[in-house]
C-alpha cells in the first residue's frame, strides 16, 4: 500500500466543509441557536424595568446593559460549541484527522459566532434604540459589538475546550471566561458609549481590534491544546 | 550549556531533598527581613505629611499586591515548563502556587480596602489597582476551580497549565484596560506612590517588606510543593527511603 | 513489511498502571486482535496508539517514524473508530459521510453509495442518523472507515450492536482491507472472520 493517498483534502477545503456542516446542523435546529438571542433581548428588557425608564437615564446605562447582556448570552451559547461533538466522538475524529486541529476549531468557532454572535449584533440596533440611543449611533454600536462578539467567541472557545466533558462545566466555564473577557468588555462598552454620545470612537475600537487580532492568532492554538487534553 | 541541573530538578526525590534544605533558609531570612522591615516601617519611618499614620498599611499592602502578580507569573512559568518538558515536579509547583497567590491577592484587597476607609471615606473605591486585583482573584479562582473539577491529576495539570498560560498573556491586557478605563472616570489615584517622592526612611522598610514577602512566598511554595510531590508520588519507592533518613 | 512498531509501552489510567512494557509490531496485510477482560486496558491501548492519550514512556513508530514526532503524517493514514460513532443525528447517512469523511478525502456521491452498499446499509433514503438503530449507525460509521481509504484501521469494538449478518459483513470488508495490504488493530472479543495467517492476537491481562 502506498503512502499518503493522492486524494487528500486541503486544510482550506476541510475547514470550509466543517463550516457547511455546522451551518446545516444549526439551521436544522434553530431553537438551540436562537436561545442566546432571546436571552439577550430579555436581559436588556430587564434593565429599564429594574431602574428608571426615562430615556435620558437609560441612555447613560445603555452601553453597560448592552455589553453585559451580550457577554452573558455569548457565555450561554458557549456550552453548545463543543459539547455535542465531544459526546458523539466527532472531536476525536477531528483530532486524529491529520489536519491542524486549531484550524478546524477556528472553523467551528466561526460558525458558532455566525449562529449565536451575529444575531446579537443584528438585534443590537433595536435594543440600543429602545435604550435611548440616537439613530446616528447605530453604525458605531454595530461595529463595536461586531468586533467584540467575535473576540468573545474566540476567547470562549478556549474555556469551552477546557471544560469539555466536565461535570459542573457550565458555571466553571463562566468563571474561566469572564475574567478573560474584561478587556473586551471595557473597550467595547466604552466604544459604544462614545458612539451613543456621537463622539469619535477610534481609540477604543483600535484597542478592541488589537485584542481581536491577538485572540484570532492565539486562541485557536490554546483551544486545540485544551480540546486535546480534554479528549484524553 | 549544561542542562543537567534542570533535569535533576525534574526528578521528584531530588527536588524533595533540595527543597527541604532550602525551606529553613528562606523562612529564617523572611523572618529577619519582616522584623527589620516592620520596625523600620511602623517605628522609624515618619508619618506621611498628607495621610498621617494611615499610610503605614502600604508595608503590607504593596508587597502583597506585588506578590499576587508574581505568584501568577511563577505559576504560569512552572505550568509552561511542565507542559513543554512534561515535568511532573513543575506541575506540582504550579498547583502549589495558586492558593498562595490567591491568598496574597485577598490580603492585597483587604488591606487596600481598609486603607480606603481613611483615604476615600469608603471601604471600596473602583481604583484601578484594586479592580485589577479583583480580576486577578477571579483568575486564581478559575484556575483552582478547573483543577478541582478534573479528577485525573495528569489531565488537571495540563488543562490548568493551558489556562495559566492564557491567563498570563491576558494579565497585562487586563491591567492596561482597567487602567485605561479608570483614567476616563477618575483623574488620578491615591494609591499611586511615585518612587522619587518617597523618602528613604519609607522606601527602605518597604523594600525590606517586599523582600520578606518574596522569601516567605518561596518558603511556603516549597513546603506546599513538597507536600504535592509526596501526594503524587505516594506509591514510589524513594519516599520510604526519604522518610527513613529522618525518622 | 512491518509498518507499525510499538515498543515498551507503559500506560496509566489515572493511578492505575494498566499496561507494563508492551511491545508488538504489525506488518502490512495483517490484523492484530486485542483481547482481555474488561478494564484490562484495550481502549486505553488503542487510544494511546491513535495519539489521543499521551505516552508516559515507550514509543510507537509508523513507517519507521515516531508517530509523536510527526502525527500529521501518521494520522493522514489512520482510520479511527471508537465507541462514539461521530454521526450527527440531524444529518442523513450520505450527508454524514460527505462531511465527516469529506474533510479528509475527495470522493464522488457514487463512492458514498458504494461504501454504504459494502456495509449493507439498506438504502440511502433520507433518514436522519438519529432515526436509525444503533446497528445501522455502526454500519454507517464503518462506511466512513471504508471511505477514508487509510492504510491503518484502529477500531475499538467495531462490531458492537451488529447482528450476525453485520458481523459477516465486517469480516468481508476487513479481509478485503487486509488483502489490499492494509493493517488493522481491533479490540474485540468476537471472532474475526479473516484467514488465520493474517491474524495475530494480543491478550492483555
Amino acid at each position: 500500500m502506498t503512502a499518503p493517498t493522492p486524494t487528500a483534502v486541503s486544510p482550506g477545503r476541510a475547514g470550509w466543509l466543517l463550516v457547511l456542516r455546522d451551518l446545516r446542523l444549526g439551521l436544522r435546529r434553530p431553537g438551540e441557536w436562537l436561545q442566546p438571542l432571546v436571552f439577550f433581548l430579555v436581559v436588556t428588557t430587564l434593565f429599564p424595568l429594574a431602574t428608571d425608564p426615562q430615556m435620558s437615564r437609560l441612555r447613560d446605562m445603555a452601553p453597560g446593559a448592552l455589553w453585559v447582556a451580550a457577554l452573558l448570552s455569548s457565555l450561554l451559547a458557549l456550552e453548545l460549541l463543543f459539547r455535542e461533538d465531544g459526546q458523539d466522538g466527532s472531536l476525536e475524529q477531528l483530532a486524529v484527522s491529520g489536519l491542524p486541529l486549531s484550524w478546524l476549531l477556528l472553523a467551528k468557532t466561526c460558525v458558532h459566532w455566525l449562529l449565536t454572535g451575529l444575531p446579537l449584533v443584528l438585534a443590537a440596533p433595536i435594543v440600543a434604540t429602545a435604550l435611548g440611543a440616537p439613530y446616528a449611533a447605530i453604525p458605531g454600536v454595530l461595529a463595536a459589538l461586531l468586533l467584540g462578539s467575535v473576540t468573545l467567541s474566540l476567547i470562549g472557545a478556549v474555556g469551552a475546550g477546557l471544560t469539555l466533558g466536565l461535570r459542573r462545566g457550565g458555571v466553571l466555564l463562566a468563571l474561566l471566561v469572564l475574567p478573560l473577557a474584561v478587556p473586551v468588555l471595557i473597550f467595547g462598552a466604552r466604544a459604544t458609549a462614545l458612539a451613543i454620545a456621537l463622539e469619535p470612537m477610534a481609540a477604543p475600537m483600535y484597542l478592541l481590534g488589537a485584542i481581536a487580532v491577538l485572540s484570532a492568532t492565539l486562541a485557536p492554538l490554546a483551544a486545540a491544546a485544551a480540546v486535546r487534553i480534554s479528549l484524553e | 550549556m549544561n542542562w543537567i541541573w534542570f533535569h535533576r530538578l525534574g526528578s521528584p526525590p531530588h527536588f524533595f531533598r533540595i527543597a527541604g534544605k532550602m525551606v529553613p533558609w528562606f523562612a529564617w531570612l523572611a523572618g529577619i527581613a519582616a522584623v527589620t522591615g516592620l520596625v523600620g516601617g511602623l517605628g522609624l519611618a515618619p508619618p506621611d505629611y498628607q495621610q498621617g499614620e494611615g499610610y503605614r498599611i502600604i508595608f503590607v499592602h504593596v508587597p502583597a499586591a506585588v506578590l499576587s502578580t508574581l505568584a501568577y507569573a511563577v505559576m504560569a512559568s512552572a505550568a509552561g515548563v511542565g507542559l513543554i518538558w512534561r515535568m511532573n515536579v513543575a506541575h506540582a509547583v504550579a498547583a502549589s502556587c495558586a492558593a498562595v497567590g490567591a491568598w496574597f491577592t485577598l490580603v492585597a484587597l483587604a488591606t487596600g480596602s481598609l486603607w480606603g476607609r481613611p483615604m476615600w471615606g469608603t471601604y471600596w473605591e473602583w481604583d484601578p489597582r484594586l479592580t485589577s486585583e479583583l480580576v486577578l482573584l477571579f483568575l486564581y479562582l478559575g484556575y483552582m476551580g478547573l483543577r478541582g473539577a478534573i479528577d485525573d491529576t495528569a489531565r488537571a495539570d495540563r488543562a490548568s497549565a493551558v489556562l495559566a498560560l492564557v491567563g498570563v498573556i491576558n494579565l497585562p491586557i487586563i491591567h492596561y484596560s482597567v487602567d485605561w478605563w479608570n483614567s476616563l472616570h477618575q483623574g488620578h489615584t491615591l494609591l499611586k506612590f511615585g518612587k522619587a517622592s518617597m523618602p528613604p526612611s519609607m522606601l527602605v522598610p518597604l523594600l525590606l517588606m517586599m523582600l520578606a514577602f518574596t522569601l516567605y512566598f518561596a518558603a511556603i511554595l516549597l513546603v506546599r510543593a513538597r507536600g504535592e510531590v509526596l501526594r503524587r508520588e505516594r506509591n514510589a519507592r524513594w519516599i520510604s527511603e526519604a522518610i527513613g533518613e529522618r525518622p | 513489511m512491518t509498518l507499525l512498531v510499538a515498543d515498551n509501552l507503559h500506560l496509566w489510567r489515572g493511578e492505575l498502571h494498566v499496561l507494563r512494557g508492551l511491545s508488538f509490531s504489525v506488518a502490512a496485510g495483517r490484523c492484530l486482535q486485542v483481547t482481555g477482560v474488561n478494564g484490562a486496558g484495550k481502549s486505553t491501548l488503542l487510544r494511546a496508539l491513535a495519539g489521543l492519550l499521551p505516552l508516559e514512556s515507550g514509543s510507537v513508530h509508523w513507517r519507521g517514524k515516531d508517530t509523536r514526532a510527526d502525527h500529521y503524517a501518521f494520522h493522514s493514514e489512520l482510520a479511527w473508530l471508537s465507541h462514539g460513532t461521530a454521526l450527527k443525528g440531524d444529518l442523513s447517512a450520505p450527508e454524514n459521510l460527505r462531511f465527516s469523511a469529506g474533510l479528509r478525502r475527495q470522493f464522488t456521491p457514487a463512492d458514498v453509495d458504494a461504501a454504504l452498499a459494502h456495509v449493507g446499509f439498506p438504502h440511502s433514503d433520507g433518514r436522519l442518523a438519529r432515526q436509525m438503530s444503533a446497528g445501522q449507525q455502526r454500519r454507517v460509521a464503518l462506511a466512513r472507515v471504508l471511505l477514508l481509504d487509510c492504510a491503518l484501521w484502529l477500531l475499538d469494538e467495531p462490531t458492537s450492536n451488529l447482528d450476525t449478518r453485520g458481523q459477516d459483513m465486517f469480516g468481508q470488508i476487513l479481509s478485503a482491507h487486509l488483502e489490499r495490504g492494509g493493517l488493522a488493530i481491533i479490540a474485540t472479543h468476537q471472532a474475526l472472520a479473516v484467514p488465520a495467517a493474517r491474524l495475530q492476537g494480543l491478550e492483555l491481562s
